[in-house]
């Protein structure tokens, strides 16, 4: 029964996000804010770990093909591989589920419990549109910017460790990654990611948004919304898999 | 001219707001008073929206808030101003950008018309030039002083003061009441102030509800409330003996 009480209560709120904005340009301010906030701030973090991935993915690799029939190139073509179908997309948003999620969570629970929120509804304004919309489509917008760096990083991670440990050189390696390349499958990567935007930045809202109590409840909330983001994000990454992939 | 008309309010099986009727005057300062848990800040939430009634009206210059649609609600809150008890000012913005909150979102004011509208809002509240200072860099005076402040930014017809008092020493008690009574008066706005402090009562309160366990139990001024004869009043104005005995000595003479 609490299951769809949250689930009532979160297309409710999505149906408020979603309403039209007193300003737009108010909005629009908001936007380039959390654009900067969720997106630039979560660069390095991004970078760092895309980059050493990759390099892990490429050695890792090296080392289970031991075999003459398996060609060097392979280790370009598997690094690519894994980092666009399933590190980038899914792993690095499972990071950020829990670096923005938090944040989100944690942002909004605090403006709920010090009636910031309710200072928002006297003055008139859907506080639900003001506060997540901008969020939504900061992430939708940002997220996959910042993957397809963490796809380059990884790649280049990779053929970085890769060129050396000397496990391979630098022809092999590129001509793998150019190896057998489907284009579909970026379109299958970025729509995970959108998705993925979609739910980390509503999910952590929700639980920010109906936070009760004090600063417990904030701490409480902020689990929650990275427990539920991440589990949701596996979830509609098998949806998505098994809607390309058949 | 804000009325309520029989409002009630339940929370579960607990009646928190008991059939309670009274009309807020325009140009006055309206107060509500009454002991803690008393059902006060109920009644205000249920004023603005904030909780929902279990029944009666409440009608702002005739217009029952309660049953409004949302786009008509939201066009009355637009004329509302609070001061909330701990200030609800935004954290992460400077007094200047909170003040002109209301300003951005609401009216299509020129950039310079904002800067002197915040101006002008900070003189009257006592923080000038302080409009670069964030909330957290306030002393609690100062905070429910700059609340106050973004409360009239958007020329509230009706304002709401949530405890303006609690937390604060006398004698910065005194400047919020005066401030929040000039401006009701300079302003002609409908102010309705939520308070125990006895002080307060006698000092500005022009038309006085006083609510006991979630009843109406008296109405009049402050002035009045000193002569009383009702029981509950009189425990609840002189529960300190100290009052009683300030009283009994001004009496006297």
């Amino acid at each position: 029964m609490k299951l769809f009480f949250h689930l009532g209560r979160y297309f409710i709120l999505i149906k408020r996000v979603f309403s039209k904005p007193e300003k737009l340009s108010v909005y629009l301010k908001q936007i380039v804010h959390e654009i900067d906030n969720i997106g630039i701030g979560s660069l390095p973090i991004i970078s760092i770990i895309s980059f050493f991935m990759g390099g892990v993915i490429t050695i890792q690799a090296a080392f289970g093909f031991t075999s003459p029939i398996i060609p060097l190139y392979a280790l370009g073509f598997t690094t690519r591989e894994s980092m666009l179908l399933e590190f980038s997309p899914t792993i690095v948003c499972l990071i950020l589920a829990g670096k923005i999620g938090s944040n989100i969570a944690s942002e909004i629970g605090s403006m709920r419990i010090t009636e910031q929120i309710d200072a928002l509804e006297i003055m008139g304004i859907n506080s639900a549109g003001y506060l997540i919309l901008p969020k939504i489509l900061a992430a939708i917008f940002i997220l996959p910017f910042l993957i397809a760096i963490s796809m380059f990083l990884g790649i280049f991670g990779g053929y970085v460790m890769g060129i050396a440990t000397g496990a391979c050189n630098s022809y092999e390696f590129i001509f793998g990654i150019q190896a057998f390349f489907e284009p579909w499958k970026l379109y299958y990567s970025f729509t995970k990611v959108i998705t993925f935007a979609f739910l980390i930045t509503s999910i952590s809202s929700y639980f920010g948004y109906y936070t009760q109590g004090g600063a417990l409840e904030v701490g409480k909330s902020s689990t929650s919304a990275v427990v539920y983001s991440s589990i949701l994000i596996l979830v509609f990454n098998f949806i998505i898999t098994q809607l390309f992939f058949t | 001219m804000i009325e309520i008309k029989n409002i009630s309010k339940t929370f579960g099986d607990r009646l928190v707001v008991d059939d309670v009727s009274f009309a807020f005057e325009q140009g006055k300062t309206n107060l509500i008073i009454g002991e803690s848990g008393s059902g006060k800040t109920t009644i205000m939430k249920m004023m603005v929206g904030l909780h929902e009634i279990n029944g009666g009206e409440i009608l702002y210059d005739g217009k029952n808030f309660p049953i409004l649609p949302v786009k008509d609600k939201q066009e009355v809150r637009k004329q509302i101003g609070m001061l909330f008890q701990g200030g609800a000012l935004f954290d992460s913005q400077t007094l200047e950008e909170n003040i002109r909150f209301p300003l951005d979102m609401f009216t299509s004011m020129s950039e310079e018309e904002k800067r002197d509208r915040v101006n002008f809002c900070l003189d009257k509240v006592q923080l000038t030039n302080r409009n670069n200072l964030y909330p957290g860099e306030l002393s609690g005076g100062m905070k429910k002083r700059a609340a106050l402040a973004r409360a009239i930014s958007n020329n509230p017809k009706y304002l709401f003061c949530d405890e303006p008092n609690s937390g604060l020493d006398p004698k910065t008690s005194i400047v919020i009441d005066n401030l929040i009574q000039s401006l009701t008066h300079e302003f002609n706005i409908t102010t309705i102030v939520i308070t125990h402090d006895m002080n307060s009562v006698v000092e500005i309160g022009e038309n006085v509800l006083y609510i006991y366990k979630g009843k109406p139990w008296w109405k009049g001024n402050g002035k009045d409330i000193l002569h009383t004869t009702n029981p509950e009043l009189l425990d609840f104005v002189f529960a300190s003996g100290f009052m009683k005995e300030v009283f009994q000595a001004v009496n006297k003479k």
